[in-house]
């Protein structure tokens, strides 16, 4: 190591675990998404800003496979990424959680959870053995539900929970995929003050874990000075700034962008 | 959870009635009816697995249940009345099914639901046409008749008293028939019990979730094409091998009994009364609307006597109108059942 190299420093010497080179998307004729290129590093927390139809849940979407991209392509430690179904993605370590709650409504909030756990360890292709023997499978399902305080609603269908609990149900389903890649879409949105520490706290931990890459879009300025490492900023689909989140708030490129829109920083 | 439990002794008494139906009811009509409600029971679970727990909506479950049935039929016709031959002509039938199922599934798994539904629909027309035409081979309208294997003979003898005569055991018996019975009986049970497995299963879970939020499942890791082709080629081997073993009990195949679109409503309306997604409800709606068909006739002669005196009744209740009351029948079962009748105990008649 080189002696007095910033902590800044060190951390870009890190192989980024997840890169998009010049990724775009087209509808039609409007570019939702224009040639971003981005790194991220294991260790490292990135929080995606930008105004509402930025482009930050389609940039997500495309990295995921929810969508193909135009051109540019998606690279995970080397492998691409960019043509790839999302279940093919998921299984290389991508794993997702999503704007808006995106879950099996009529299934339990334990079985919700346990299908994502299955779908890690490579047992849902086992046909004929009882689920209640599977006890490992349903112990580490357990795991995710206390740790997302839904433990007491394991039984209840997950449509007949609230919001804020729906929110962090659409969480526990991602830690239970323990990706290497976390991508949260804003995971508070809607949530009430009490809950939102549950999931944010969850997502700490997470960035504790130096091997884990957290890419996280969140509005809530108090939770960006709270958890990133580093900002990077959308505007009408491209990516306009990045850096040390001290830096990238005061800069003038985002406070123009803020204030030439509804001020949802404020 | 004491409404599944409920639901779970309802259809295992129908099972518990079932096994000892050659004792209950000695009439032949109503083993006939026994065995029916057997094989059905395995036909509406399989059909089950795909429209109830993956939303699969296929047009083609009778003509895989056809397969099996042909496969037995042709192997049996064209060679002897050995088991050699019933096994080579059901491993046939569901090999073809599976293929099948397999080709369909790949080709048009991707496609929308409705889509789907159509080149079932279209697979099966081509088989039921197939059936009719290549009638040197298969018997065309008038379908097959051949001999079921020794054992099930009437003049069989599976124990003999000291005379050497068949014996009886509680008034029954012991001849071919209760051999052929409990053939079907008890395959049908273990094919039954097999797809219990499989919902209660990791796979069963994923089944579900294929159905409630496809895109979803994709999400987390799961190639839904994949395991909806897996689903189809395990429903459609399971109905070959219930139209085998349907095959051996008959003793006839033709496009009536095996492969005909009435037989694709009866399967339709069997998943519903019982409730779709619910293993258990096949066992329910397929004996009472095996019941209903053999019964309900007789139910209404009998009705339409007692009421002889008073004026209309009895022409209303008359046996002739046996398919109106029916539909009377299916549709107080929808509006008081709306998930079918395991479906709406289960999950309770509030919503
Ligand atoms: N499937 C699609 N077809 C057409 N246009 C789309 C599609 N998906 C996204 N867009 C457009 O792309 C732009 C970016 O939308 P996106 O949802 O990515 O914004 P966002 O930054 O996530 O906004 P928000 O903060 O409101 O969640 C919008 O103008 C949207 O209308
Ligand atoms: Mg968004």
């Amino acid at each position: 190591m080189l002696a007095g190299a910033t902590e800044q420093n060190l951390n870009h010497m890190i192989h980024p675990s997840l890169s998009t080179r010049d990724l775009t998307i087209r509808f039609g004729g409007h570019t939702a998404v224009n040639a971003v290129t981005c790194d991220f590093r294991p260790g490292e927390l990135t929080v995606i800003v930008g105004p509402n139809g930025a482009g930050k849940t389609t940039y997500f979407n495309m990295i995921s496979g929810q969508l193909t991209p135009t051109s540019g392509s998606v690279e995970k430690d080397g492998v691409d990424l960019t043509r790839m179904s999302a279940s093919q993605i998921a299984r290389h370590g991508v794993g997702r959680a999503f704007q808006l709650t995106n879950l099996f409504p009529q299934l339990s909030v334990l079985e919700n959870i346990r299908l994502a756990v299955q779908a890690q360890a490579g047992d849902g292709r086992r046909f004929f053995t009882p689920v209640a023997k599977l006890s490992e499978l349903t112990a580490r399902a357990e795991r995710y539900l206390e740790a997302t305080k839904l433990s007491d609603k394991a039984e209840l269908p997950a449509a007949a929970l609230a919001h804020g609990d729906q929110r962090k149900l659409e969480v526990a389903l991602l830690m239970a995929m323990e990706p290497d890649i976390y991508m949260f879409d804003e995971p508070t949105a809607g949530m009430s003050l009490d809950h939102a520490p549950d999931v944010l706290d969850l997502i700490a931990e997470i960035k504790h874990d130096h091997s884990k890459t957290v890419l996280l879009v969140e509005h809530k300025m108090d939770v960006v000075r709270a958890l990133a490492d580093r900002i990077i900023v959308l505007h009408n689909g491209e990516l306009i700034a990045d850096g040390d989140p001290g830096e990238v708030m005061s800069s003038q490129v985002v406070k123009d962008v803020y204030l030439g829109n509804a001020g949802e920083m404020a | 959870m004491n409404r599944t439990l409920s639901v779970k002794i309802i259809a295992l008494t129908i099972w518990g009635l079932l096994l000892f139906s050659p004792f209950l009811f000695q009439d032949v009509r109503q083993v006939e009816v026994a065995a029916r409600i057997c094989v059905f029971i395995v036909l509406v679970a399989s059909y089950d697995l795909l429209i109830g727990y993956t939303g699969i909506v296929s047009f083609a479950h009778t003509m895989f249940f056809g397969l099996g049935a042909y496969g037995v039929a042709i192997a049996m016709k064209q060679g002897d009345n050995t088991w050699g031959y019933w096994i080579v002509g059901a491993l046939a039938g569901v090999l073809v099914a599976a293929v099948l199922a397999v080709l369909i599934g790949l080709l048009s798994l991707r496609v929308k639901a409705i889509f789907f539904a159509m080149i079932t629909l279209a697979a099966a027309s081509v088989a039921l046409v197939l059936a009719s035409q290549l009638s040197s081979f298969t018997g065309g309208e008038d379908g097959m008749t051949y001999s079921s294997p020794d054992i099930f003979k009437p003049a069989t003898k599976l124990l003999t008293d000291d005379e050497g005569k068949v014996a009886r055991i509680a008034g029954v018996r012991m001849n071919g028939k209760i051999a052929a019975y409990y053939f079907v009986f008890f395959t049908s049970a273990v094919m039954f019990w097999v797809m219990l497995r499989i919902v209660g299963s990791p796979l069963g879970t994923v089944l579900k979730a294929i159905r409630e939020n496809e895109a979803r499942a994709e999400g987390i890791g799961y190639r839904v094409v994949a395991y909806r082709t897996a689903v189809f080629v395990i429903a459609a081997t399971t109905a070959a091998l219930a139209g085998a073993v349907y095959a051996a009990w008959l003793k006839y195949t033709g496009p009536d009994t095996t492969l005909s679109f009435a037989i694709m409503i009866d399967i339709l309306l069997m998943v519903v009364i019982g409730g779709m997604g619910t293993m258990w409800g096949a066992a329910i709606g397929a004996t009472l609307m095996v019941l209903a068909q053999y019964y309900l006739r007789d139910l209404m002669e009998v009705a339409s006597d007692a009421t002889s005196a008073i004026p209309l009744l009895p022409e209303l209740l008359s046996p002739d109108r046996w398919l109106l009351w029916l539909g009377i029948i299916f549709i107080l079962l929808v509006y008081f059942f709306p998930a079918g009748i395991a479906g709406t105990i289960i999950r309770g008649r509030a919503k």
